[in-house]
């Protein structure tokens, strides 16, 4: 029977794919298994337009426990016995769809992907690219996913320490919603997705399904048009309070030695678990669907298999530990059904109503999945523009106004505050730093910094340099708190990869995320991609976000951002040319978006920062903050608002026009106070051969900038902090 | 690291540090920051399961924060229901000294151990933030060494704070000093962000007519380690372990 279009874009599978799998099965495959490739085949599962090209990113380390890729999330030693298991991932179709629970959903999803693997989640971290905050949508996505990644992380009790929020008219069709977990396991005891012995029981715990989610990884590897308000169908609906419980006893039962392998069932549910788990120990599967425990009645087994319905694992059991790992999910009053058995067959085999549903071979289903080799075009370079030809503002006083009272720099305080980012007591810098700090449960004095990263408008001006400097803000925020960057998630989100213009964006940012990487010792240990974030061909920024950890060995030697008493030196470290194109200042103050973004040089990048971690672990640095998106006086800003203390700064020399110098966003560079004049810093620099300015001293109650009339820190605190709120209470953009 | 989420039932009188039993619902996730809180000020403590039918025997009940029962229906509602309670309320009433933080707070009201409501916040959403209490009556040994009239800085962490009661009621609280702690503006802080949920008389904290019985909103367990950015509860704790060691 030939098979017609419609059926085909139902699951979001080409003539060319259709046609490959009757060639590998030697027959027609029927709805069911159709569907089941559609899903294992779907750029969301398969990675079939980006896997060739992540295979070239740097992933290997001494510090890995786990390659890149082979499992959930990555597995990075942390010493004292103990790992770092953690990834990022996208969920933003159903973001876009349903913001409240299609950002929850992402939450939840990415902690299963961590406590899957036997870590307690200890931090959360989420990254929002939100539409203009003009466009209609824009307030009613920003209140629903916040909520959404609230109600998820609080009620799991596990903090949200950080992220990212910012907004621009590319994402108008299509927000981003990406969810970081990072989670602590023993070192010797991680869990992986595998089948084990013949015969060993596979076994079903968590929610019922239910009929929600259907076609999820199908719909994420696809573009959105009109019709997208019609998928919201598509889209999960989380319980946090299952997966609280579900957490608990996962953790209670690995204690036990009774898993032979385990894994969540995220997108494309129990066919994508059951598939990989087969897959990996090279044996077979079968599943009896009649014993999956349902919410309703009378689904088929087409909805059974692709269900996403939330907070649901699949393990295979050591045979005697059965009994054992039932009276635990009874405890926590939560489903557990034996639903299949490992066999030698090398085949999925599904059963249902007593008749065999689907007949499949694992390994074409899992691994065979085409790649493409997408044609690309490189993006155009954009010429550098020169600071002499960016207009000066009305004042620098107004200039920064303007700047931390924008949608990008004002204050998040409206987002952090509505999540619990203080439960298991470990949280020693809150939101609102450089990178998060948490302390080590069980390790007093040993912190974990995280932070996520990226910069959507220099990946758009110039995926390669853009890549480049997402890793090494990454690096930056991690050194400036005084931590050793250890590893780094990444959670690639670009528009339609069949678009060669789309394609060389991706191909540029990946070529410099991988050469950072390398460059700042940062390998990559896990990842995930989201394409098709594109709108009636309209494509959001490149997105390549980064998410990167570090190690604090003593929590007594770590930096923060406010400044640390009055009459401290203020001392920027790197130096600059002004760099004004693809800046926020040319945007907010000028209104243009264009020029080249600043350019990143790795090994000043990494001398700077090994530098300022160096004078942190000393004890000789205990104020210090990054220097990005606004340039250095925002940064100060900060700092001084931070703190309550204010500063008088002026440009040490004349160089360049003024607005250069306090606006440009040329990389590699940190602020930093100290006590005294500062010269033994600028002579340690010297040595270390990092340059250095002195800016000027901390004091007083205001920011008093080349000589200009004060900015008093309320009035600046007042304009930080209130466009968020305002905005949300409705007031115009 | 896992959470000690299984009770242990080992024998009080070794030792002479008071031992703190924390109950564990099927969602509370401030247990570990509780007991920590208890450690750090020379106490024992234990975990107590929500299904058991007896609290093992102890100085101090204390019922942390968290979402106990998802604060499915209403916060604390099924909490109140679960086999422990009716110990729990049993033991409240012969005048064993009872804690209610957050989650365990909105669980005391809901048991009718201590009168009133807590709504949703006003601003209708969740909110984490540090606040300043003022310790309005000292009740021993709840209130440990905190001194009437001083000023602490705790957070909160909640989305269901708003503390209600019907005039009379309030009136009695009043009358007879069982209005614990209030929140109030701290330093250079506007009075508009004093009061986190919109709660009545801007009550963070009451106790029982008996005074053994204390729920708060607040987590003071979490302003008591070296390495969180307040200290200012230590003294409570301090306190209520000279008391009951």
């Amino acid at each position: 029977m030939p098979i017609n279009q419609s059926d085909l874009d139902e699951v979001a599978l080409s003539r060319a794919e259709y046609e490959a799998i009757v060639d590998r099965l030697g027959r027609e495959p029927n709805p069911l298994e159709l569907g089941l490739f559609g899903s294992l085949w779907s750029e969301h599962c398969g990675y079939k337009h980006s896997k060739p090209l992540l295979r070239t990113l740097p992933g290997e380390s001494d510090r890995m426990l786990v390659s890149p890729g082979a499992e959930n999330a990555g597995v990075v030693d942390i010493g004292d016995g103990l790992a770092a298991v953690f990834k990022m991932e996208s969920h933003n179709h159903p973001s876009f769809i349903e913001p409240h629970q299609g950002a929850a959903t992402g939450v939840g999803g990415i902690m299963r992907d961590v406590f899957t693997m036997g870590a307690r989640p200890v931090a959360n971290l989420n990254v929002l690219r939100f539409g203009a905050p003009d466009h209609p949508k824009t307030r009613y996505l920003v209140g629903g996913v916040v909520s959404g990644i609230g109600s998820y992380g609080n009620c799991m009790g596990v903090p949200t320490v950080g992220g990212q929020t910012s907004f621009h008219a590319s994402y108008n069709g299509n927000n981003l919603v990406n969810a970081m977990c990072v989670g602590i396991a023993p070192a010797d005891r991680i869990f992986y997705a595998a089948a084990g012995a013949i015969g060993a029981p596979v076994v079903y715990v968590g929610s019922k399904t239910g009929r929600d989610g259907i076609h999820g990884a199908s719909m994420a590897s696809a573009e959105f048009n009109e019709d997208t308000e019609e998928k919201r169908p598509t889209v999960q609906v989380g319980d946090p309070f299952t997966e609280k419980l579900l957490l608990e006893a996962c953790l209670e039962l690995m204690a036990t030695n009774s898993i032979i392998g385990i894994q969540d069932m995220g997108a494309a549910g129990l066919t994508c678990s059951s598939v990989e788990m087969a897959d990996k120990g090279n044996a077979g599967m079968d599943l009896d669907l009649d014993a999956v425990p349902q919410r309703e009645a009378g689904m088929s087994a087409y909805e059974l298999m692709l269900s996403e319905s939330q907070e649901r694992m699949l393990m295979v059991l050591k045979p005697e530990a059965e009994a054992r790992a039932r009276a635990i999910f009874e405890k926590w009053e939560l489903d557990f059904a034996v639903v299949g058995r490992i066999t030698d067959t090398g085949r999925l085999i599904v059963r249902k109503d007593g008749k065999v549903q689907a007949d499949l071979p694992v390994r074409p289903l899992s691994e065979e999945a085409p790649l493409y080799h997408r044609p690309w075009n490189e993006t155009p370079q954009r010429p550098t523009i020169a600071a002499a030809d960016v207009p000066a503002p009305n004042s620098i006083n107004d200039a920064l106004l303007t700047l931390i009272g924008s949608a990008d720099l004002s204050s998040r305080r409206w987002i952090f505050e509505q999540y619990d980012h203080l439960v298991m007591g470990r949280t020693v810098q809150r939101p609102g730093g450089d990178a998060a700090v948490i302390e080590v449960p069980d390790r007093p004095g040993k912190g974990l910094a995280v932070t996520t990263d990226c910069t959507p408008r220099y990946c758009q001006a110039d995926p390669f340099e853009g890549g480049k400097q997402a890793v090494a803000e990454a690096f930056r925020n991690l050194s400036a708190v005084g931590a050793r960057p250890l590893a780094t998630t990444d959670c690639l989100n670009f528009g339609n990869p069949e678009r060669a213009d789309v394609m060389g964006t991706f191909v540029g940012a990946i070529k410099g995320l991988g050469e950072a990487c390398s460059a700042l010792d940062m390998p990559i240990v896990s990842g995930n991609v989201s394409l098709y974030n594109e709108t009636n061909g309209r494509a959001v920024q490149p997105s390549p976000q980064i998410g990167a950890i570090g190690l604090i060995g003593d929590l007594d030697r770590t930096a923060q951002i406010g400044f640390g008493g009055t009459q401290h030196t203020v001392v920027m470290i790197g130096d600059g040319i002004g760099h004004l194109g693809a800046s926020l200042y040319l945007r907010e103050v000028a209104g243009r978006e264009e020029g080249a973004p600043p350019p990143v040089d790795l090994a000043a990048e990494r001398r700077h920062g090994d530098f300022v971690r160096g004078e942190i672990e000393a004890g000789r640095i205990t104020c210090c903050h990054d220097i990005s998106d606004g340039g250095l006086l925002v940064a100060l800003a900060e700092m001084a608002l931070a703190s309550g203390i204010g500063a008088s700064l002026a440009m040490p020399h004349e160089n360049l026009p003024a607005h250069a110098f306090w606006f440009g966003e040329d990389q590699g560079r940190y602020v930093v106070a100290v006590e005294g004049d500062g010269a033994a810093l600028q002579d340690a620099a010297n040595r270390a051969g990092v340059p250095t300015l002195v800016l000027g001293l901390t004091g007083g109650d205001a920011l008093t900038v080349d000589g200009a009339s004060p900015i008093s820190l309320g009035t600046l605190r007042e304009t930080f902090e209130g466009w968020l709120p305002r905005y949300m209470a409705g007031e115009p953009a | 690291m896992d959470a000690p989420v299984k009770p242990e039932h080992d024998n009080v009188g070794v030792g002479s540090a008071m031992k703190a039993a924390i109950v564990v619902f099927p969602g509370t996730n401030r247990e570990v920051d509780m007991k920590d809180a208890f450690e750090r000020a020379g106490a024992r403590a234990v975990m107590a399961w929500h299904g058991d039918a007896q609290v093992p025997e102890c100085d101090l009940i204390v019922l942390p924060g968290g979402f106990a029962y998802g604060d499915y229906l209403r916060c604390g509602a099924m909490a109140a229901h679960s086999p422990i309670m009716k110990d729990v309320v049993a033991k409240a009433n012969a005048g064993q000294p009872v804690l209610g933080v957050c989650n365990g707070f909105q669980t005391l009201v809901e048991a009718r151990l201590l009168p009133g409501a807590l709504l949703k916040n006003a601003s209708l959403a969740f909110v984490c933030r540090d606040v300043h209490l003022r310790l309005e009556h000292a009740v021993k040994p709840l209130t440990g060494n905190l001194a009437e009239g001083e000023v602490i800085r705790v957070p909160v962490a909640h989305g269901d704070g708003n503390y209600f009661a019907d005039g009379e009621t309030l009136r009695r609280l009043e009358g007879e000093g069982r209005i614990v702690f209030r929140y109030v503006a701290g330093p250079g802080e506007p009075e508009a962000r004093a009061n986190p949920n919109g709660s009545t008389a801007d009550i963070a904290g009451i106790v029982n007519e008996k005074g053994n019985v204390l729920g708060m909103m607040p987590h003071p367990e979490d302003a008591t380690g070296p390495r969180q950015q307040s200290l200012d509860a230590v003294p409570l704790f301090a306190g209520i372990v000279e008391a009951l060691s």
